[in-house]
């Protein structure tokens, strides 16, 4: 019984020195965003990978029973408008509220006068691919479709460590 | 042992002898010791340090996929499922997709609609996983049209470091059309349609004696989705055929659940009825279980998920499977920037309202005893006038300038704890007000304050009072963005009617996070009390002591 296991973790280990010899560029060090397919807001099927936006996009999860994820996107709100005219990024709202408060987002995504691009993930599929542990987390996307930079938590001035980071793919 | 992490190994080689594609997951770990504490009832485990650790890996190539979940309980935490115990893979999978189609061998989450049918998925905090363990198809033939099918028995419980299965099979298809996609001359219509259906089915042997209980259980609906403008309604219905099982005392009537959504929303307004009617409607893989164990489908309370301390552990209230009629309304409203009551910021007021009743069961002209089982007759939204659930809240949101900010919030909760159990200290309907005062106050681009102030007043009845009485909670809370926190919180239970039992919750959680990192150290008392996350409730035991935690995504 014992003998395929040490087969198997004798290869493993070889494969581990092989990959240490690969090519980083070719690596898994570029993060994607993965494919899944969700539903917009109003109810159209998305496709998480394509979304088609220019420029760079910020992915914050959250969810309406979650004060700080609310926080988070209602002070970025406010800075919203400048932020895009300076670099074009593009927020993307992914609500985790499952069947239970599901129908309460549209209610306070436009209650609150938001314009962000607003996604549904009722059953996680996208919070999991992603591996996100809890609300709020937030991933910053370069033009070219790579994770770049992500935070869990918001603490009030987050948001400014946010638009350095954004300005840093843009070259501003 | 070679069984269990061969296909752990075989996954990890692939990863690595590819050494390219898409990897991410994540890592959480919690562990806790405990002290003993008389006082608040609190007992030290017999192994006094406690943990829970999972690791999720997900792996994409191209069009391959491939994915798993290690997780560790030595021993669980508490509060968690008692038969937890263990470590070893508790969900593994390996799959296809492009954008014809999408297959999945081994275990997967996977919601029909709403869920009133179908719903597989997993809730850490609440160590709910009900995953289906077998084969799922999802085809998309033409643009707009969805089609799925699944097969597979449900993860019951982990032990020894090992899923376990429940006694039934469940097997299920679901469709799903957006006519505007699918119908080119539909595009431009104004009136925006989805039709979806799904037919879902257990196979458990029978196992009864006495009874000839049937074996496959069907259940079966549709469902549809229309917008017109700023105009969303969408609505399902789904019926259970004759499913005697310990939930319903072996009756064989139907069941049914009936969902509605009706809402309006704009730029600055928000508006939403929803109404709610299940009867009979517990569906499980295995009909001799209960509590939240393999059920199959998911029937959420149709009320607001709060986040305040007191309002959100203290009278939470969950669906009763067996039978209620719900209604809710929420509405959300921001006052313009530049007007008198809005100021520079705007002002958002919010309020939300939902109540929950007893559904009326007929039994004139029934008779118990004959030979059918049937024990009642009802209708969809047919209610009585027995209260379980009451919740009128409403909240104001204000920003006076960019250093300072408040909400203010008030709750009127009523639950009727005969029916939806939470206390073991009173009978009858709990009524209780709740107040919360929220303030922000930023002194420098990276310091942050917050306070919370609540209070929690339970409504005397014939002078005495009732449960646990009042409760005062006071939180301060201290930030430096992006990588510290520290926070201070204690609820008081300064109304309990026995004297010992005036009870201080201190506790003292620290924080560090780096990037997608965090840690967190907490010290103090917790107090007993169901944890909800989603109308999904467990109950969490007192506790004394420190809790120290770790997640990291990739």
């Amino acid at each position: 019984m014992k003998n395929p296991l040490f087969i198997l973790f004798s290869i493993t280990f070889f494969s581990m020195i092989c990959l240490g010899q690969h090519d980083a560029s070719t690596s898994l060090d570029n993060k994607k965003i993965p494919a899944i397919k969700l539903k917009d807001m109003s109810g159209k099927a998305v496709n998480t990978a394509e979304l088609g936006l220019k420029g760079p996009v910020v992915f914050s999860f959250w969810a309406t029973w979650c004060a700080p994820c609310k926080k988070e996107l209602n002070t970025i709100h406010d800075l919203y408008p400048d932020w895009q005219e300076e670099t074009g990024v593009t927020l993307v709202a992914v609500s985790i509220d499952d069947e239970k408060t599901k129908s309460q987002v549209p209610v306070y995504v436009n209650g609150k006068a938001w314009n962000y691009v607003v996604l549904m993930d009722p059953n996680g599929d996208f919070k999991r691919a992603m591996g996100v542990n809890n609300v709020p987390h937030t991933f910053l996307v370069d033009a070219d479709g790579n994770i770049v930079y992500s935070h869990n938590n918001f603490a009030p001035g987050d948001e400014e460590k946010l638009y350095q980071e954004i300005k840093k793919v843009t070259g501003k | 042992m070679l069984k269990r992490y061969l296909s752990f190994f075989f996954f990890l080689e692939c990863t690595l002898v590819l050494g390219q594609g898409n990897l991410t997951g994540n890592i959480e770990s919690t562990f806790q010791y405990l002290n003993e504490d008389t006082i608040i009832g609190a007992k030290q485990p017999l192994e006094k340090g406690l943990i829970n650790s999972y690791m999720n890996v997900f792996y994409t190539y191209g069009n391959f996929k491939a994915g798993l979940r290690m997780e560790s309980y030595l021993p669980r935490i508490q509060g968690y499922p008692n038969r937890f115990e263990g470590t070893g893979l508790g969900m593994r999978y390996v799959g296809y997709s492009n954008e014809f189609v999408d297959v999945t061998l081994g275990s997967f989450y996977e919601q029909f609609g709403a869920g009133l049918a179908l719903r597989t998925y997993e809730d850490r905090a609440l160590g709910y996983d009900n995953l289906l363990d077998g084969a799922r198809i999802i085809v998309r033939p033409v643009k707009g049209v969805v089609l799925k099918g699944v097969y597979g028995t449900q993860r019951l419980s982990f032990q020894q470091g090992q899923i376990v299965h429940g006694a039934g099979i469940v097997r299920g298809i679901d469709g799903e059309i957006h006519l505007n996609e699918a119908f080119k001359k539909l595009d431009s219509l104004p009136l925006d349609i989805v039709l979806g259906g799904s037919f879902v089915s257990k196979y458990q042997a029978d196992d009864d004696e006495s009874l000839i209980l049937p074996e496959n259980v069907a259940t079966y609906g549709g469902r549809t989705k229309l917008r017109y403008k700023n105009v969303y309604f969408d609505a399902e219905y789904v019926l259970k055929e004759q499913d005697p099982s310990a939930d319903n005392n072996k009756i064989y009537n139907y069941g049914h659940a009936a969902v509605f959504n009706l809402s309006y929303t704009k730029k600055g307004f928000g508006l939403l009825v929803s109404g709610k009617s299940v009867d009979n409607m517990s569906y499980r893989s295995d009909r001799n279980k209960d509590l939240q164990d393999v059920f199959i489908n998911y029937l959420p309370a149709l009320n607001k998920t709060h986040t305040y301390n007191l309002v959100a552990t203290l009278y939470p209230y969950a669906t009763q499977p067996m039978g209620e009629v719900a209604y809710q309304a929420d509405f959300l409203y921001t006052i313009k920037k530049g007007s008198k009551l809005g100021g520079k910021y705007g002002t958002t007021i919010g309020a939300n309202y939902s109540t929950t009743f007893r559904p009326n069961q007929h039994t004139s002209g029934i008779n118990l005893l004959d030979s059918s089982r049937v024990a009642y007759e009802t209708h969809p939204f047919d209610k009585s006038d027995s209260l379980y659930w009451q919740d009128i809240n409403f909240n104001i949101t204000k920003k006076f300038n960019k250093k300072f900010s408040t909400i203010i919030s008030y709750y009127n909760i009523k639950i009727n704890n005969d029916v939806a159990k939470i206390s073991n200290d009173s009978k009858g309907i709990i009524h209780s007000n709740i107040a919360v005062l929220e303030l922000a106050y930023k002194i420098n681009p990276k310091h942050s304050l917050r306070m919370e102030l609540q209070g929690l007043f339970v409504q005397r009845e014939n002078g005495n009072i009732k449960d646990k009485g009042n409760w005062a909670t006071a939180l301060i809370e201290y930030t430096i963005s992006p990588s510290y926190f520290f926070s201070f919180m204690n609820q008081y239970n300064y109304g309990n009617p026995d004297q010992e039992k005036r009870v201080n919750y201190p506790i003292i959680t620290c924080g560090y996070i780096r990037e997608a990192t965090r840690f967190t150290v907490s010290y103090g008392r917790q107090r007993a009390g169901l944890f909800c996350v989603g109308g999904v409730c467990r109950f969490v035991p007192a506790s004394n002591g420190l809790t120290l935690s770790f997640t990291q995504s990739f």
